[in-house]
């Protein structure tokens, strides 16, 4: 069975290994996007009083890497391993809406194009500069936000960017969820699956719950800007402080979705390569399930400054200590996997356990965060930005590159160099320490967020300096990555169906897997059906026609309509509304007649 | 209606329940999110408004709750329409399809009229917190029905061309999941916004 | 093995001299060094819970290293022991998180309702109300009006009610009063009694736009005698410039120029967009504490305030410089 290949194949592909790619490498270069920002705002800030960019381009900067990191590169990131492992893991032939899959993608491709579309239309909107990109903060607050005090159309950028971005981690949530519930193969009970695919559907649930919170505060953003209403306005009573609420209601669930996949990836990485079962398997799975549902009582530690009262605080900070507890449960559990095995220190683990320091550092300056007197000294301040990016650093980008690594033969039939991958581990933990660990000590000693300059009053400057310096060797070190993977697309070695001797069903199938997945879909009895029963799950060649979905267009066309729905407002043009409206019921309609078998 | 062939058909599911079906139920899931959050805020600013009008000056109780009467009973016909589907008697499927799309239209324009009405007398989305929380909840809340009119409308028309038969019936039986919900979701509304001052 | 140490041996020195230029101070935005009793109690609480994140780090980040290198693979070594729990060993490390957090949430609690106990009835009144990017306080039992700089009296209990004239700020002064945000429609309260004489540097600490870098404080704590020179110096009029002077020239041209519609000068303007500038040149810094309060700094901020704080409200004034040496002058004369 030969698969399709060309231009059109891509474009109408519903194979979930095909999207999966497609996210892997738009998500791959948003990531670089956001590196660079990264890179600029880090030269700007090496010196006090320095003039690289002005305010308002350090402004955007800001905003821009925050958004870019969170929405564009991390999620969908995760999302690429959802996609191209879940099926697998589960024994299915695909997800359970392929389209719905395919539409994710584009929805995710096209929003974020529009948003980055900002940067350069600057003179569309007599903006008397380049770029009018999203200059808020990734958070947004309002009332700042609101159009007396940001005029330009830099807000409505950000506010439809994310609404569309959020319809495809919607669809994408509602199909990952059905997908694990009810596509598994036969004896794979819930408490068989891999903990990536649990992890993955526990990010799913968040995703469907969380993002419509933040739907309706953008849609009020919306609203406030353009149609005159008061949601945050002070004037008619309305209150800029429950923007805070609705974002940080969607913003804590939104942080468990940052981690928990890459927790997914690195329960799977570490028993491989210590050759023992995960520790503790169902109190893993039960403490996933279980942050999931405490992260929706702890969103106003994010607001211990805003002058709640003490018992809201007090509260807060209580159910923010609790949450601490299954994660750190968790870090125990992953250690002792390590115990008492055979640790083969293969890139993918060099990851893993870059990912467990790392993340016990930026859990524990969360601890110190916990604490709402101690936190006044360090909320808004570089300390939290020290945090979270230990957490989402040193935690999610060191656990998807586990994945990366982990994972990268099975999806391309080739090894990444291993030479290269420790190269790129030790520059990437180092850099990442000398870049953020200062950064505890310039908030401690007085240096706020978000600012675009400094005095050299505050005594900060050398250690900015070396923070930049650490920027700059992780960007080496993503050299290194690139470079790795540029040769071993023609040189890297040919990896067999298990290179790494994992127990999970993905490595039960060629590298990279034929079309239909499997030949036979296996039937399991144990968690670790490669290590216990790989006979009779292992893949052998089909014995009769498996049937695969061809393509469709319908996904991508109805895609379409949603920028252009968003580009109607920013332009005042309604009649675009009135076009993306069609093109996005037209696509629908195709979709839902077209026939289409799975 | 299509021929989107899902898990339950010819393959067994994991919950042994239709994907489809379970989808929308996440869906409906996530649509609480959406409308608690919506609801809440309309809770928030209750009697926060710094001028009029009020709600106690503006709102019909017994149009409204016509208007929710109607809705009531389109909920009705849905059912009707879902058990002449299941048992292939395509010509109650019309009727009763057809029946429900004009109860959400009767509804819709009586929310027009309700809300021109209301503009007339001086209540806008920009007036005071009331017109604001007010109009965007209750407007979201008629997109909802706008849309699953839109729905129903396309089903008769494929009834009207002989494509839709109890072969189709998960559909129909989606379509009513979505109908319902709405209608649940306007209760709670009504309740809390026209009941309970 | 030698390479790599002969070249952490060449790399020592310059790390340690870097960690030393880094460490050097003086650190005068600094949250390490509290001088009032908010500060020491905040100190206090973060210096256990710090104590108790070093344990935990050591123990755990030691456990995985020692594991690490415990169980390298070695070539012919038994397969490992497929274990999938320990139940006594996992009750034990899920509760002893649980008690160290109890001990960090009791003093936690404890300290929160402390410090946000309301403000003492003979306690220092001061209202903030923060603009984009200034700060305005107002003495309202003292009858002051000034901006940017707050004087304070030594051992005495201040209650600070903060507002926003536009979008949310923070006022953070790390040394004597943490922060709290700033915003509009809500009034917040930050109560603390300054226990050492000094001037401690603060700045905004919620994103509030362009100049939000650029929106920064000075608090000055004196002794009694020189807070009430400073309040009875405040409430009295602006000095009047000698005649025929310089200041005198500005002085008249400050009352026909544009300057009126912003600012006030007790007796000569009425202006509430700006900062009260009536007695401007007894503070140490101007627009927003980000600049000294010299003739230069003053000229350039005049002629050109959104070069040097980006997005000011305040345009060019673009004064001939004959103009602008005038009415610097008269500023400077406001003592």
């Amino acid at each position: 069975m030969t698969e399709p290949t060309g231009l059109k194949s891509w474009l109408t592909t519903v194979d979930h290994k095909r999207i999966g790619k497609l996210y892997f490498w738009t998500a791959f270069c948003f990531f670089l996007v956001g590196g660079i920002e990264a890179l600029l705002i880090r030269s700007q800030l090496a010196q006090p009083n320095s003039h690289i960019v002005d305010a308002q381009t350090y402004n955007e900067l800001f905003t821009m890497h925050g958004t870019t990191m969170i929405f564009l590169a991390l999620m969908p990131l995760s999302v690429a391993f959802f996609n191209f492992i879940v099926p697998l893991q589960i024994g299915a032939r695909d997800v359970a809406f392929p389209r719905l899959n395919a539409f994710s993608y584009w929805v995710f491709l096209l929003g974020g194009i529009f948003m980055n579309l900002s940067w350069f239309v600057g003179p569309l909107f007599h903006a008397g500069r380049l770029s009018v990109a999203p200059n808020g903060g990734w958070f947004g607050y309002a009332n700042l936000t609101e159009r007396q005090y940001s005029i330009g159309p830099n807000i409505d950028f950000w506010l439809l960017g994310l609404q569309i971005l959020g319809v495809s981690s919607l669809a994408g949530g509602f199909n990952f969820i059905i997908t694990i519930l009810n596509l598994r193969a036969p004896g794979m009970k819930m408490m068989r699956l891999p903990v990536f695919s649990w992890m993955t559907l526990v990010t799913s649930f968040l995703l469907i719950t969380a993002f419509p919170v933040i739907t309706v505060a953008l849609v009020f953003l919306m609203f406030d800007r353009n149609f005159g209403t008061h949601f945050y306005q002070v004037s008619a009573g309305g209150d800029p402080v429950l923007w805070q609420h609705l974002f940080w209601l969607f913003g804590h669930p939104e942080v468990y979705i940052l981690i928990l996949p890459a927790m997914g990836v690195i329960s799977e990485v570490l028993p491989t390569f210590s050759g023992k079962p995960l520790f503790g398997y169902t109190v893993v799975v039960y403490s996933g399930i279980l942050i999931a549902f405490m992260g929706w009582g702890v969103w106003s530690h994010h607001m211990f400054s805003v002058g709640l009262g003490p018992i809201a605080d007090a509260v807060f900070s209580s159910t923010t200590m609790l949450i601490a507890i299954p994660t750190g449960v968790k870090i125990f559990n992953w250690i002792a996997t390590l115990w008492g095995g055979q640790i083969r220190f293969d890139t993918p683990l060099l990851f893993a356990v870059g990912f467990i320091a790392m993340f016990i550092i930026g859990g524990l300056s969360g601890v110190t965060h916990a604490s709402p007197p101690a936190d006044l000294q360090q909320t808004d301040t570089y300390y939290v930005v020290a945090h979270i990016h230990y957490v989402l650093f040193g935690g999610t980008v060191l656990g998807l590159f586990a994945g990366m690594y982990y994972w990268w033969p099975k999806m391309t039939g080739r090894l990444l160099n291993e030479t290269l991958g420790k190269i790129h581990f030790w520059l990437m933990l180092i850099g990442m320490n000398v870049a953020f660990f200062p950064m505890h000590f310039i908030g401690l000693l007085g240096m706020p967020r978000r600012v675009y300059t400094y005095s050299p009053d505050l005594g900060v400057s050398t250690m900015n300096l070396v923070s930049t310096v650490g920027a700059f060797l992780i960007a080496v070190a993503m050299l290194v990555f690139i470079w790795n993977v540029i040769r071993t697309r023609t040189a890297g070695k040919v990896a067999g169906d298990n290179p790494w001797h994992g127990a999970t069903l993905e490595w039960a199938m060629s590298s990279p897997p034929p079309v239909y997945n499997f030949a036979q879909i296996p039937t399991v009895h144990s968690r670790l059906p490669l290590w216990n029963e790989p006979e009779s799950v292992m893949q052998k060649a089909p014995t009769g026609p498996i049937h695969v979905p061809d393509g469709s267009w319908w996904p991508m066309v109805a895609a379409v309509g949603l920028p252009l729905m968003a580009g109607a407002l920013i332009a005042h043009a309604l009649w675009l509304a009135f076009v993306g409206a069609a093109i996005l019921i037209f696509g629908i309609f195709k979709w839902g007649f077209e026939p289409f078998e799975v | 209606m299509s021929h989107a062939a899902h898990a339950e058909a010819g393959h067994q599911t994991s919950m042994g329940l239709d994907s489809r079906k379970m989808a929308f139920w996440a869906f409906i899931g996530s649509e609480c999110l959406l409308f608690a959050t919506l609801i809440s805020t309309y809770l928030i600013y209750k009697g926060k408004s710094l001028e009029g009008p009020f709600p106690h000056e503006i709102l019909n109780i017994p149009f409204t709750s016509f208007s929710t009467f109607d809705l009531l009973m389109s909920s009705l016909w849905m059912v009707l329409a879902l058990a002449a589907v299941q048992r292939n008697d395509m010509k109650w499927a019309k009727v009763w399809l057809m029946g429900t799309a004009i109860g959400g239209l009767i509804f819709l324009g009586g929310q027009v009229w309700e809300f021109s009405h209301f503009v007339e007398h001086g209540l806008t989305l920009q007036k005071n917190m009331f017109g604001t929380t007010f109009f965007v909840l209750t407007g979201t809340h008629g997109a909802h029905v706008a849309v699953g009119v839109l729905w129903l409308l396309t089903l008769w028309v494929r009834a009207m061309q002989g494509k839709l038969t109890a072969k189709n019936a998960m559909t129909v039986e989606i379509t009513g999941l979505y109908w319902h919900f709405v209608d649940v979701i306007w209760i709670i509304i009504f309740t809390v916004v026209y009941l309970i001052q | 093995m030698h390479k790599h140490q002969r070249l952490i041996q060449r790399l020592l020195p310059g790390l340690l001299l870097v960690a030393l230029a880094a460490c050097a101070g003086p650190f005068p935005q600094t949250t390490l060094q509290p001088k009032s009793d908010l500060g020491f109690a905040i100190d206090h609480l973060f210096t256990g819970i710090f104590g108790w994140a070093v344990g935990v780090f050591v123990v755990v980040e030691g456990l995985l290293l020692y594991a690490l290198i415990r169980f390298r693979a070695r070539p012919g070594a038994p397969a490992p022991k497929p274990t999938h729990g320990h139940t006594a060993l996992e009750i034990t490390w899920t509760l002893a998180p649980v008690l160290i957090l109890v001990m960090v949430a009791v003093p936690t609690i404890r300290t929160i309702f402390q410090t946000q106990a309301p403000a003492p009835a003979d306690a220092l009144k001061v209202q903030v109300i923060a603009h984009q990017w200034w700060w305005e306080y107002r003495y309202p039992d003292l009858g002051v009006v000034t901006a940017n700089e707050l004087h304070l009296p030594v051992g005495k209990t201040v209650g600070l009610d903060m507002t926003s004239n536009d979008v949310i700020h923070s006022f953070w002064v790390p040394a004597i009063a943490a922060k709290r945000d700033v915003v509009p429609g809500h009034v917040n309260h930050i109560v603390f009694r300054p226990d050492t004489i000094g001037m401690y540097m603060g700045q905004c600490a919620e994103f509030c736009g362009d100049s939000h870098a650029n929106m920064r404080l000075r608090v000055f704590v004196e002794s009694d005698s020189a807070f009430n020179a400073w309040v009875a110096n405040q409430k009295a009029g602006p000095v009047e410039p000698a005649p025929n002077s310089l200041a005198a020239t500005g002085k008249a041209d400050f009352q026909h120029g544009a300057c009126i519609a912003c600012h006030t000068i007790q007796g000569v303007s009425a202006g509430v967009i700006g900062p009260n500038l009536t007695h401007l040149a007894s503070r140490t810094t101007i627009a927003g504490a980000t600049f000294p309060e010299d003739s230069l700094d003053l000229a350039l901020w005049v002629n050109h305030a959104p070069q040097r704080k980006p997005g000011a409200v305040m345009m060019d004034m673009n004064l001939k410089p004959a103009d602008l040496q005038a009415i610097v002058a008269y500023l400077m004369s406001l003592k």
